[in-house]
């Protein structure tokens, strides 16, 4: 499978090594070139620095062969815009999107983009952790 | 006329007093406190403090009752995500954007924002019209449509110097609405003949641009 990770943060290199471990050929996508380190010098995946809300940039990255798309920058809104541009622009049949804060889960629903909220998700493995209980509240 | 102004910069300040000036009812949000005392201190109590992007600030604004959002931040992203969540969640029928990646107009448009400005197209149109080149400039785009308004200048030994409109090989679907020379508009008829520099104002459909060009440049 080919996926394009745009962000290469800690998640961004974490996935992206998982997934050249499991064998899929990935993309990673980041403004900063010195963020590639995180990588390792053994990762066998590509990189490209540039811009991934950037049209030719994302075409240069090959979104239009792409099977799937993560969008894990630090910025909630670029990650929407990236991500809708996967889906709805290049139908990448597989798109999903990081964001930080829990208030624009609601947009995200709204403009029909699967989202993963890391704060939601923390605060309730920690709660299941503290009380022994699963949190009754939804993702 | 109630508009909503997302971003309080320079360009949303001085687009929020433009129009309280008009007479228009206005509200400006931005996130950064400084900034919203200025604001306050120059215009009234016209600012809100928060982020545009979150539906329950937006509702707060009464964005359900707003004619028009425009989104001036100075990020495209922002300012794409601010559009979006007025017109899905509040229904408000006409969004602005305000875009510095020209090529940011095709995605916004695609992905259901009204209407788009780019103050980088614009100084480069300014710049293309002083410069010969054989290129349309865009003017306008009729809203909710793909007809454009193109601007061609001939060169000073174009290949059409002497054509009558009506032999001109235009595509379907064009159609030139004034001939300007020497910087006297002339509206044309079939019988109007070209001249090299003249500047030529056109209707046409977006997809019809570069058979116009090469109509305009290459003698069809």
């Amino acid at each position: 499978m080919y996926v394009i990770i745009i962000g290469c943060g800690r998640v961004g290199a974490r996935l992206a090594t998982m997934l050249v471990n499991a064998g899929h050929d990935v993309m990673v996508l980041d403004l900063s070139p010195t963020s590639f380190d995180r990588l390792g010098s053994e990762f066998a995946g590509q990189t490209m620095v540039g811009n991934g809300i950037d049209l030719d940039v994302l075409i240069r990255a090959g979104i239009e062969r792409a099977q799937a798309f993560a969008a894990v920058t630090q910025g909630d809104n670029r990650n929407i815009m990236a991500a809708q541009i996967a889906k709805h622009i290049y139908n990448v049949p597989n798109v999903v999107t990081r964001i930080y804060d829990p208030m624009r889960q609601d947009t995200f629903k709204a403009l029909g983009l699967d989202a993963i909220s890391p704060t939601v998700i923390g605060a309730q493995v920690f709660y299941s952790m503290l009380t022994g209980e699963e949190s009754r509240e939804n993702v | 006329m109630y508009a909503i102004v997302a971003g309080g910069g320079k360009v949303g300040f001085y687009l929020a007093r433009e129009l309280i000036g008009q007479g228009h009812e206005v509200l400006v949000i931005e996130k950064d406190g400084a900034r919203v005392e200025a604001i306050a201190n120059d215009l009234g109590n016209v600012v809100l403090k928060g982020n545009a992007d979150e539906a329950s600030l937006l509702a707060d604004a009464g964005a359900n009752r707003a004619d028009v959002v425009c989104a001036v931040t100075g990020d495209d992203e922002d300012n794409l995500v601010i559009c979006q969540v007025a017109k899905r969640r509040f229904n408000v029928p006409r969004t602005v954007a305000r875009i510095s990646n020209p090529a940011n107009e095709r995605i916004f448009r695609l992905l259901g924002i009204d209407a788009t400005v780019s103050s980088t197209e614009i100084i480069l149109s300014v710049i293309e019209q002083e410069i010969p080149s054989q290129s349309l400039v865009p003017l306008l785009r009729l809203r909710h449509t793909d007809v454009e308004v193109v601007d061609a200048r001939l060169p000073s030994d174009s290949p059409l110097d002497g054509t009558a409109l009506r032999d001109l090989r235009l595509p379907a679907e064009s159609l030139v609405a004034i001939v300007i020379r020497n910087g006297e508009p002339i509206f044309p008829g079939g019988s109007t003949t070209l001249r090299s520099g003249d500047e030529i104002i056109t209707l046409t459909r977006t997809a019809h641009e570069e058979a116009l060009r090469k109509a305009f440049f290459l003698g069809g």
